[in-house]
C-alpha cells in the first residue's frame, strides 16, 4: 500500500517537473533563439548598438510609429497626432465594430490628398501585446525588440524576417503627403540585419 | 466585366476594376440609399456592408468587392424592419436624414456583434460616423432601444 502511494507520489513529481520544463522552455532564451539565425553569429557589441542607431531612426518615424502608439488609438500624420475618429485597437488589433482598420484602409493607398494609406492586413499591435515604439528609448525599444514577450513572439530569425513584412515595407509606400522613413529600405534593412547578425545589444540610453 | 453581389441580388457590371463601389452602387445600379459625402473615408456616409463589415464603399474599388456580399441600405432588411430602423422612425432620428443610412450601417454591425452595448461601445463604433446636423444623443437613444428590440426578439424566438 506504502509502495503504492509512494509510487504515485513520484509519478506526480515526474510529471510536475516535466510541465514545469516545458513552462520554461516558453520563456526568453537567447541563446535559444540566436540558435534559428541561419548564418553564424558574431557578436560584435559597437557595431551591433552603431546599427541599432540608424534602426532607431527608422522605427520613431511616424511610418512606423504611428501604428506602434503607447495608447489604443493611432496615431496619424508626420507630426503623429491622434487618428481623427479616435478608431480602437480593439483585442486583436484590427479595430472595433464598425470601426475596423479595413474599413477605411484598403488593399493599397487611396488616391489624393488626406485619402487613408493602405496595405494588406493594416493593423495595431494586439491588446495583449502592444509592442510601444512611442516614447521608448533606444536602450528600452532594443530591449523590447529582443523579448520574446514584447515582441509578438518572434525569435531572431523571424525579427531578420520582419524587415520585410508588408507592413513593414508599406512605410516605404507613403500616402500622398506623407514623408518617407529617413532612409531606403534597403539601408534600413542592412542595419537591421547588422544590428541582429552583430549579437542585438542594446545602446546604454 | 466585374460582378458584384448586392442584396443577394447578382449583377455584372461593365465598369472599370477600380471605380469606387459607390459609384457603382449609386451610378450603374441606382441604390440611392447609399451617399457620398467626403469621398475620402473621413464622413461614413456611404458605409456599407463587405462579407457584414462595415466598409466605406467611397474608397473600397469594385475589385475589393467581387466575390463578396455586399449589403446596402436596402437590402438591410426585407421590410425595412430592422431594429434600428424601428427605433430611427420610433424616435424620429434623422433631421436632414443624409448622414443616416451610414449611420444605421455602422450601428448594424454593433448590434451584430454586441447585442447590449454601453454608451462608450456606442462611442467606440460610431465616432467615425458625423452627423452636420449633430442628431447624435438620437442616434445613441436609438442604438438603445434597437438592442433592447433586439434582445426582446431573440428571446421570444
Amino acid at each position: 500500500m506504502l509502495r503504492k502511494k509512494s509510487g504515485s507520489i513520484a509519478a506526480v513529481i515526474l510529471v510536475m517537473i516535466t510541465l514545469a520544463a516545458f513552462g520554461f522552455s516558453n520563456t526568453y532564451s537567447p541563446d535559444k533563439a540566436y540558435k534559428d539565425i541561419p548564418t553564424p553569429l558574431v557578436k560584435d557589441s559597437i557595431a551591433s548598438v552603431k546599427a541599432f542607431e540608424k534602426v532607431y531612426t527608422v522605427l520613431m518615424s511616424p511610418r512606423c510609429v504611428n501604428c506602434h502608439p503607447i495608447g489604443d488609438i493611432p496615431l496619424q500624420g508626420d507630426d503623429s497626432h491622434i487618428h481623427k475618429m479616435f478608431p480602437k485597437r480593439g483585442a486583436d488589433g484590427k479595430g472595433l465594430y464598425a470601426m475596423k482598420c479595413a474599413n477605411c484602409h484598403q488593399l493599397e493607398n487611396t488616391t489624393g490628398p488626406h485619402a487613408p494609406p493602405g496595405a494588406p492586413n493594416w493593423h495595431l499591435p494586439p491588446a495583449n501585446m502592444k509592442m510601444v515604439f512611442q516614447g521608448k528609448s533606444a536602450h528600452d525599444l532594443a530591449k523590447q525588440l529582443v523579448d520574446l514577450k514584447q515582441n509578438g513572439n518572434k525569435n531572431m530569425k523571424q525579427l531578420l524576417e520582419h524587415a520585410d513584412d508588408q507592413l513593414v515595407l508599406a512605410g516605404w509606400k507613403p500616402a500622398q503627403g506623407h514623408s518617407m522613413p529617413p532612409m531606403s529600405h534597403s539601408e534600413f534593412k542592412k542595419a537591421w540585419t547588422a544590428w541582429i547578425k552583430n549579437g542585438a545589444y542594446a545602446p546604454a540610453k | 466585366m466585374i460582378k458584384l453581389n448586392v442584396n443577394n441580388k447578382s449583377h455584372d457590371c461593365d465598369i472599370s476594376s477600380d471605380m469606387p463601389l459607390l459609384w457603382a452602387l449609386r451610378d450603374i445600379l441606382q441604390l440611392t440609399g447609399t451617399k457620398y459625402g467626403c469621398g475620402v473615408a473621413q464622413c461614413g456616409a456611404c458605409v456599407v456592408h463587405l462579407d457584414g463589415e462595415a466598409v466605406r464603399s467611397c474608397v473600397t474599388k469594385v475589385s475589393r468587392a467581387q466575390g463578396k456580399k455586399i449589403t446596402t441600405i436596402e437590402g438591410l432588411s426585407l421590410n425595412n424592419d430592422h431594429p434600428l430602423q424601428q427605433a430611427w422612425q420610433n424616435i424620429d432620428v434623422p433631421q436632414c436624414g443624409y448622414c443616416h443610412s451610414g449611420q444605421i450601417m455602422s450601428a448594424a454591425v454593433l448590434l451584430r456583434e454586441n447585442n447590449n452595448p454601453t454608451d462608450q461601445d456606442i462611442d467606440n463604433a460610431m465616432a467615425g460616423n458625423i452627423c452636420r446636423c449633430g442628431t447624435y444623443p438620437r442616434i445613441r437613444k436609438a442604438i438603445h432601444i434597437a438592442a433592447e428590440i433586439q434582445r426582446k426578439s431573440a428571446e421570444k424566438s
